[in-house]
């Protein structure tokens, strides 16, 4: 039995410690706004925040994320509020929709830390997360949305 | 949004569905039906619901039907931008449900009415006139209703924004407070629509309906559908496509935490459990015998020989017109090339799932259906019912690029098959594949070689062209089988066959292979191959000839005014013949794919090293009226990077039958820092919308390819750029 601090709530699970948090998340909490897409940290869909850094759910076991804060797009603020979240809703960034979170996630993670980003950081904070839609242009241009960069 | 999670909206549907055809297309219905409708009144008298289309409930909101898979091209908002244009609705109002499977209602017209399903980016050009016609007779009802309620002449009102107005009295009704009476009146005929400059909506800026679910994590897709008490499967399937099940020991997973069944299936042997997980790592512990007397053993490079022998004998003729032989043996100059391309994974990120809940006497299933017709015939095949005790719930895709309008249904079937198997469980099935079910699993975009000779007379005009396909057929063997004449299947020679150049000789044929690897559809089907050869030759002639690239097209496209207006204005935007840094060249293309015109023009650069960076696409695009301009850029914007993703690194292939791929480590697509810059320029057009889901994927390879040649000299033949092996 493992106790989970996610979005601010606590959950006991008694799960397999090797479980991925992806699937703790998803099929035991059943918090579905974090996706699996590869399940081996190559595409970012499943990303969410692990006390503040934005990390690959699937490959995180549980285990690891006891006594840590969990966030995931659920949590990331309650009525879509977050300046990425606003950003996103503003340029219509999302096509199918379904790397979205992970996109959300890891943007709002790289703000935390960087608050106005340059190309390079955007590019270094958001390699990791795939979008076959190819929203890559929008993604950029609501990052910099969201910080108050002028876009180029 | 969806609704199914709202269980007033879904009570709705059902009684709707059942309701002597209330909701029945007016449109289409013979006067017969339409007077017996009539006279059988509302079957919900509080809501107004007068096609198939579109409802008005009590609280004022406007619910568009949708009979299209939403799968991140828009339909969800351009579909319900017409609907709401005619009938004069407020876009805040205006909420989306989608259309369960009934081809009677939802028949897809440009695909001629037979069959309901999402494809050959037909949505909108299929439901221009439909749903426009829609919105205006609810309009003119609701007017009617509010001239009978204020003892008023009809003429003397107006719609505006969700309401009807009396401008002379200062009286004003909103849709929801008329929509009860309007469901009592009868429906007129021949409802005239608005002349373009009357347009609020087409073409103008309306957000997209499904932004503010996919921002935070509410939107529904199929892998999210949580029934109660589901169970979730996972299937082992054959190593090499066409191999059996020989037999299996489960003992071992049986006997893990979570597994509730293990059964076999004809598609292999199904792991039930509580969770993906559970049922994955089970299936791990799964020993499988398998036969593979009749599996498929061949390896990439035989195939790729094989095709190139069959280069060398005349195939089926798709196309002709004069003397080829004869132009090209006089030709001045003769230029000819063979170009290869791999066989491709669609890669959509949602992986293919499907929700099943079946008892005796009905099937529901959850998926993202991009063949709602096909797929209630299948499942229902599978599950021993007839197709109307099928339910199809059309839920948001994760991407399907295609792979979701397979004619056999594969991955619903199985999670019927699963569902069957199961029944004593008494559990909705929730079927799942891992990606690297999903890259192995067959479905591919099919591998192509071609051949194109051609020649040039001594003042460098084209005088012949003749052109050779080798490949696997999409549709042979299929419900589509029927698109196939004299053994030539449409879409192998798609873009070729149809070459737009004013060439006096030329000829396309064709040697269809046949070869135990599963083929289908993928974004822009028969032009990801046509446009890159034929774009690619025509590049190479205007070389040969020392002409200009856009010019040399030009000069051949004076009878296609659509190809030589984009070209034209893709040229002009990116500055074409403007001179460019040390290391930077450009290169262009034009295609025509589903009556969609784009010509893109790629600016790529080259370091010393031969490592190369496209920096900038620019693309024109004629696609008609522009419903949403903002979602036809993001489409173009799309399809570029699918193309790119493709021509860059997108390889399946094949050892001794095994797909060597498995997930998107080895197969490799666009990441956010080998973008390109990307503008998109739309061309001004008043002919009715065409399609924009896919033609922005044909041009870009060959534009890229055409680049690279024109900075480095270097002859590209063959796709993809950077393989991985």
């Amino acid at each position: 039995m493992f106790s989970l601090t996610v979005n601010g709530k606590s959950h006991q699970v008694d799960v397999e410690p090797e479980m991925p948090l992806l699937w703790v998340l998803r099929d035991i909490i059943g918090l579905t706004g974090t996706k699996y897409a590869c399940g081996i940290s190559q595409c970012g869909a499943c990303t969410v925040h692990v006390d503040g850094e934005a990390v690959r759910s699937c490959v995180m076991p549980v285990s690891a994320a006891v006594g840590k804060r969990i966030t995931t797009i659920e949590g990331l603020s309650t009525d879509s509020s977050h300046p990425v979240q606003r950003a996103w809703i503003e340029l219509d960034v999302p096509q199918c929709g379904y790397c979205q979170s992970g996109q959300i996630m890891a943007a709002a993670a790289l703000l935390a830390k960087t608050p106005k980003p340059t190309d390079a950081d955007i590019d270094r904070a958001m390699s990791g997360v795939l979008c076959r839609c190819g929203t890559y242009l929008r993604i950029r241009a609501a990052i910099k949305k969201a910080a108050g960069v002028k876009a180029v | 949004m969806n609704d199914l999670a709202n269980p007033s909206r879904r009570a709705f549907l059902q009684v709707s569905a059942v309701g002597a055809g209330l909701v029945i297309g007016f449109q289409f219905a013979p006067r017969a039906a339409r007077a017996a409708m009539l006279a059988q009144g509302p079957v919900e008298s509080a809501a107004f619901a007068p096609n198939a289309f579109l409802r008005i409930d009590p609280d004022n909101t406007v619910v568009v039907i949708v009979k299209h898979l939403e799968m991140g091209q828009g339909v969800y908002t351009g579909l319900p931008t017409l609907v709401a244009e005619e009938l004069d609705a407020d876009w805040g109002q205006v909420h989306v449900e989608s259309a369960p499977a009934d081809v009677k209602r939802y028949a897809n017209l440009a695909w001629g009415g037979s069959a309901q399903g999402t494809g050959g980016s037909t949505s909108m050009r299929g439901s221009w006139d439909q749903l426009r016609h829609a919105g205006a007779t609810a309009r003119a009802l609701l007017i009617a209703a509010a001239a009978q309620r204020w003892n008023a002449d009809a003429k003397g009102l107006r719609a505006e924004r969700g309401y009807v107005i009396d401008a002379r009295s200062n009286r004003r009704a909103s849709f929801g407070e008329l929509a009860a009476l309007a469901a009592t009146l009868p429906i007129p005929q021949d409802v005239p629509l608005k002349v373009p400059r009357e347009w609020r909506l087409i073409g103008k800026h309306v957000p997209r309906t499904d932004t503010a679910a996919k921002v935070n994590g509410t939107a529904v897709y199929t892998i999210d559908h949580h029934l109660p008490n589901a169970l979730t499967a996972v299937v082992a399937r054959p190593p090499v496509f066409g191999a059996k099940l020989k037999r299996y020991d489960a003992s071992k997973a049986l006997a893990m935490k979570g597994v509730k069944a293990v059964v076999e299936i004809a598609q292999g042997v199904a792991v039930v459990a509580t969770d993906f997980w559970h049922a994955w790592r089970a299936r791990e512990a799964l020993i499988i015998e398998w036969d593979r007397s009749a599996g498929f053993t061949a390896s990439s490079d035989a195939i790729r020989e094989q095709y190139r022998a069959l280069l060398r004998q005349p195939g089926a003729v798709a196309s002709s017109r004069g003397e080829v032989d004869a132009a090209l043996n006089g030709a001045a100059k003769r230029i000819e090339a063979e170009f290869e391309f791999p066989y491709l994974a669609h890669a959509a990120m949602e992986p293919l799932n499907c929700v099943v809940r079946l008892d005796d006497k009905s099937c529901e299933v959850w998926a993202g259906s991009q063949s709602q017709t096909l797929d209630q015939a299948k499942a229902a095949a599978t599950a021993g019912l007839k197709p109307e005790q099928v339910t199809i719930h059309t839920l948001l895709a994760g991407g399907s690029f295609g792979r979701h309008a397979n004619p056999i249904s594969d991955y619903i079937c199985e999670a019927v098959a699963v569902a069957k198997a199961t029944r004593s469980l008494n559990a909705p099935i929730r079927l799942c594949w891992a990606r690297e079910d999903d890259m192995r699993g067959g479905y591919y975009r099919p591998a192509y070689v071609h051949a194109i000779a051609a020649g040039v007379d001594k003042l460098g005009r084209p005088v012949g062209w003749s052109h050779r396909i080798v490949g696997q057929s999409i549709v042979a063997g299929t419900p589509f089988a029927g698109m196939m004449k004299d053994g030539i299947d449409p879409t192998s020679v798609e873009g070729a066959s149809n070459l737009p150049y004013a060439i006096p000789n030329l000829r396309v044929d064709l040697h269809t292979t046949s070869l135990g690897v599963p083929v289908l559809w993928w974004r822009s089907v028969g032009s990801t191959h046509t446009a890159f050869s034929t774009e690619v030759m025509i590049d190479r002639l205007a070389h040969a000839v020392g002409k200009d690239a856009v010019a040399f097209r030009l000069g051949l496209l004076k009878e296609r005014p659509h190809h030589a207006r984009v070209l034209k204005l893709a040229a002009q935007k990116a500055g074409w013949g403007k001179s460019l840094p040390k290391g930077h060249a450009r290169g262009v293309a034009v295609h025509e794919a589903f009556h969609t015109f784009v010509a893109e023009v790629a600016e790529v650069s080259v370091a010393d090293d031969g490592s190369f960076r496209i920096e900038r696409v620019v693309c024109a695009v004629d696609c008609g009226v522009a419903v949403n301009p903002d979602i036809v850029r993001a489409q173009m914007e799309s399809g570029i990077v699918f193309g790119l993703s493709a021509a860059l690194y997108g390889e399946i292939s094949f050892k001794d039958g095994i797909v060597q791929q498995s997930n998107f480590h080895d197969y490799p697509v666009l990441r956010i820092g080998d973008m390109p810059r990307i503008e998109v320029h739309i061309v001004k057009s008043s002919e009715p919308p065409t399609g924009v889901g896919e033609p922005a994927v044909p041009p870009i390879a060959p534009a890229v390819v055409n680049a690279l040649f024109a900075a480095t000299g270097r002859r590209i033949d063959r796709l993809p750029l950077r393989p991985m092996a």
